[in-house]
């Protein structure tokens, strides 16, 4: 049954990658085609604050997890449980953060989808990441849950691999969020 | 033949008889890549006749000037239909079913990479079709009759908002597409990763067969032109459900935003289609001439290049936008560039049969059809990407008629030499010869009176997506030749059903390799078995049979 060629795995998540590489893409375009095009206020420089507590907490999970990943290889299933909820954590918090952000954006500045071309473009560009960041986080505490219960054993070494990777990009996609919609678009 | 099939032993007759509830269930829950093909290809078929009456009723309406056989909304509905049916669930599961199909075997694999993604991607199109089609009961909301979509195949804004178009029916048109477009982005990462891991000993990438290469080619694609279509038509669902303003130009929106997205999938789309037509063709065509595949390195190189340059040719669909000179003037010089590796092909094909030994059975009419109905489709679309050319004739009868040689003078050719050609390793059984021809030459002659008259309407000046026209402009003439084609085709259609039906109970016992065959698919039993090889034949060259076939002179020092 496991005649599979050790790149199965790889290519199949460097296949999707791709894929929600060219989704953001899209999401992207709008968000830059748009800048500056809103007929009325609320404008991003008026209401948005760089994210910088989440975005350095996004990022350093991108270590945590491939430590994780590299202890379940090397057998060590304690030490991989324990990087896997730090990056759980770190994600977690990242989420508290967005969840912060929009809470603000809706309830002090009235920013809404529907209120101007800024809100239509922000939320599903920055909902499209969390969307995924949620994803990512499910799949991580998953793999958490199964290495605090046993289940996880370094031959599944390169399934949290896969994992791993999902999570890079998903930390490479918000570099590009965060350049787009706090730098270019602020 | 028993050199080409270790596993000689076969029943002659099926196994013992099931239930057919049981035999349901097995179709239903089964993850094997032959099955679901069938499954995909079945589907295909049941939406190309669906989409077929459409069209019938749509020529039956426009057969003479100030017809009313259908109203105006309805007119509407029927070509939204029609084109959204073709194109998502008549061409998009037939060249997947097929790739589903084919790809495992002629790699020598024993299935997809992952068979169980194989299986979610065909239901959930299959229910994306549903989907669809239940707009005409639900289309406005479930009180009335419903309607189905009216806002043509590639929906363009504004007419998509809410303002324009209240009710949910453009709603089943977004939420249907958007769900057959994650199955077949399933099956396209699906499709990479079996080419790429799961080719037999000997099968280097060199070595593939020319549509492998292709279905590579056209799931990367996918990979890359499905998913902005998936997040334009999110879009479209924020804006007509939680008022944001993408396409919303009272908003400062922009409409014509949303004809790059549609038209960045939209275009290479076409080429997804188009491809593994040129597949088949460069897979039955030598079979049928008993020659090599003439310049295989060119037909590959060729392959990959269209897909890639058909990433930049999209906005020639937009030269009467006014993009202004600059973007016309590239999309312009990259839409003629792709007919370059598009005609290299053509002579590709030519070569093949130069000085062949050539054997008319049907499989080869049908690709003799498509290269001379190809050329005409080609020759049209360069003659659309000049821009000035395209001002005049666009959204005219002309675009129509290119197209429609491209999908149906082309692929849908090459379909049913597919199906002629592969129907007896999939089923045991020849296809009728006889009916075959029959379905040939009604086929051909209906296609070309429909389609060569309507070129003429559109140069008249008709444009595309009216219900009716007065009976002053000239066209009525052209347009009763077009509608008479119709009832011809349709008639070619029901004798190629009625030639599966038959040929699937009465068929001649095919064999492993009816047609002396070199690709790995006719080295297993037919229809093959659930592990396809018993063991897996060494490729020792691009035609691996031919090697077994002729050991003393194999195919490898020539390559």
């Amino acid at each position: 049954m496991s005649e599979h060629s050790p790149l199965r795995g790889r290519i199949g998540i460097a296949s999707l990658i791709v894929a929600e590489t060219s989704l953001f893409g899209v999401f992207v375009v709008a968000y830059l085609f748009y800048i500056g095009k809103s007929l009325n206020g609320p404008y991003p420089k008026d209401v948005l604050d760089l994210p910088v507590l989440a975005t350095i907490c996004l990022l350093s999970s991108s270590i945590s997890v491939a430590l994780g990943a590299r202890a379940l290889r090397s057998g060590d299933v304690r030490r991989s449980g324990l990087w896997l909820l730090v990056t759980v954590l770190l994600g977690g918090i990242f989420l508290a953060a967005t969840a912060r952000e929009w809470y603000g954006l809706i309830y002090k500045h009235g920013l809404t989808i529907g209120s101007n071309l800024f809100g239509t473009t922000y939320y599903p560009l920055v909902g499209l990441h969390a969307s995924h960041v949620i994803i990512g986080l499910s799949m991580l505490s998953l793999c958490c849950l199964l290495a605090w219960s046993g289940a996880l054993r370094p031959v599944h070494g390169e399934r949290v691999e896969m994992v791993s990777w999902y999570w890079h990009f998903v930390d490479a996609v918000w570099v590009v969020v965060f350049t787009v919609v706090y730098v270019v678009g602020r | 033949m028993s050199v080409l099939s270790p596993t000689a032993a076969r029943p002659e007759e099926a196994d013992v008889p099931r239930a057919l509830f049981e035999q349901l269930h097995d179709w239903v829950v089964t993850v094997d890549h032959k099955r679901l093909g069938i499954m995909y290809v079945v589907v295909a078929l049941l939406f190309f006749v669906i989409a077929g009456a459409e069209a019938a009723v749509m020529r039956l309406q426009l057969a003479w000037p100030g017809l009313h056989i259908v109203p105006p909304q309805t007119f509407n509905r029927l070509f939204t239909m029609h084109g959204t049916t073709m194109v998502f669930l008549m061409g998009i599961p037939m060249v997947f079913g097929f790739g589903n199909y084919l790809v495992p075997l002629m790699i020598g694999a024993r299935d997809l990479a992952f068979p169980r993604l194989n299986a979610f991607g065909f239901w959930i199109l299959a229910f994306g079709g549903l989907l669809l089609h239940f707009s005409v009961i639900g289309g406005d909301g479930l009180y009335g009759t419903g309607s189905a979509p009216a806002v043509g195949w590639f929906a363009y804004a504004p007419l998509t908002g809410r303002a324009f178009t209240p009710g949910n029916a453009t709603d089943y048109w977004n939420l249907a597409i958007f769900i057959t477009g994650i199955g077949t982005i399933a099956t396209a990462v699906n499709l990479v990763t079996t080419t790429l891991t799961m080719r037999g000993p000997g099968m280097t990438l060199g070595r593939m067969p020319v549509f492998v290469w292709i279905m590579l080619t056209i799931s990367a694609m996918t990979l890359l032109i499905l998913p902005p279509l998936s997040a334009a038509q999110i879009m479209l669902m924020l804006d007509r459900f939680l008022g944001a303003h993408f396409f919303d130009t009272q908003a400062g929106g922009s409409a014509v935003m949303w004809q790059h997205f549609f038209w960045f999938f939209g275009h290479p789309e076409v080429y997804i289609l188009m491809l593994p037509g040129f597949g088949f063709v460069s897979e039955i065509i030598p079979v049928f001439s008993r020659k090599v595949l003439f310049g295989y390195p060119m037909i590959v190189a060729a392959s990959v290049s269209i897909g890639l340059v058909s990433l930049s040719v999209w906005a020639h669909h937009m030269f009467v936008v006014g993009m202004g000179a600059p973007l016309n003037a590239f999309f312009a010089l990259s839409t003629m560039l792709i007919a370059v590796p598009t005609g290299i092909k053509i002579f590709n094909w030519l070569g093949t049969m130069y000085g062949g030994k050539l054997d008319f059975r049907t499989p080869m009419l049908f690709c003799c059809a498509f290269l001379l109905q190809f050329l005409c489709a080609g020759l049209t679309g360069v003659m659309l990407s000049v821009a000035p050319f395209n001002w005049q004739l666009s959204d005219s009868y002309f675009v129509v008629a290119h197209f429609h040689f491209v999908l149906v003078g082309s692929l849908v050719f090459t379909v049913f030499a597919a199906i002629y050609y592969w129907f007896p390793k999939v089923t045991g059984r020849m296809l009728s010869e006889r009916l075959g021809r029959w379905h040939f030459w009604l086929f051909v002659i209906g296609f070309n009176v429909t389609f060569v008259t309507m070129h003429v309407q559109g140069i008249l000046g008709m444009p595309r997506r009216i219900y009716t026209y007065q009976a002053d402009r000239g066209w009525e003439i052209w347009n009763l030749v077009t509608t008479l084609g119709v009832p011809i085709q349709a008639l070619a259609v029901l004798i190629f059903v009625v030639n599966i039906i038959v040929s699937l109970r009465h068929g001649t016992r095919a064999g492993d390799d009816p047609w002396n065959a070199w690709t790995l698919e006719w080295a297993t039993t037919s229809p093959p078995p659930p592990y396809n090889f018993e063991i897996v034949p060494v490729t020792t060259s691009r035609r691996p049979l031919w090697d077994l076939k002729n050991p003393d002179d194999p195919d490898g020092p020539h390559e």
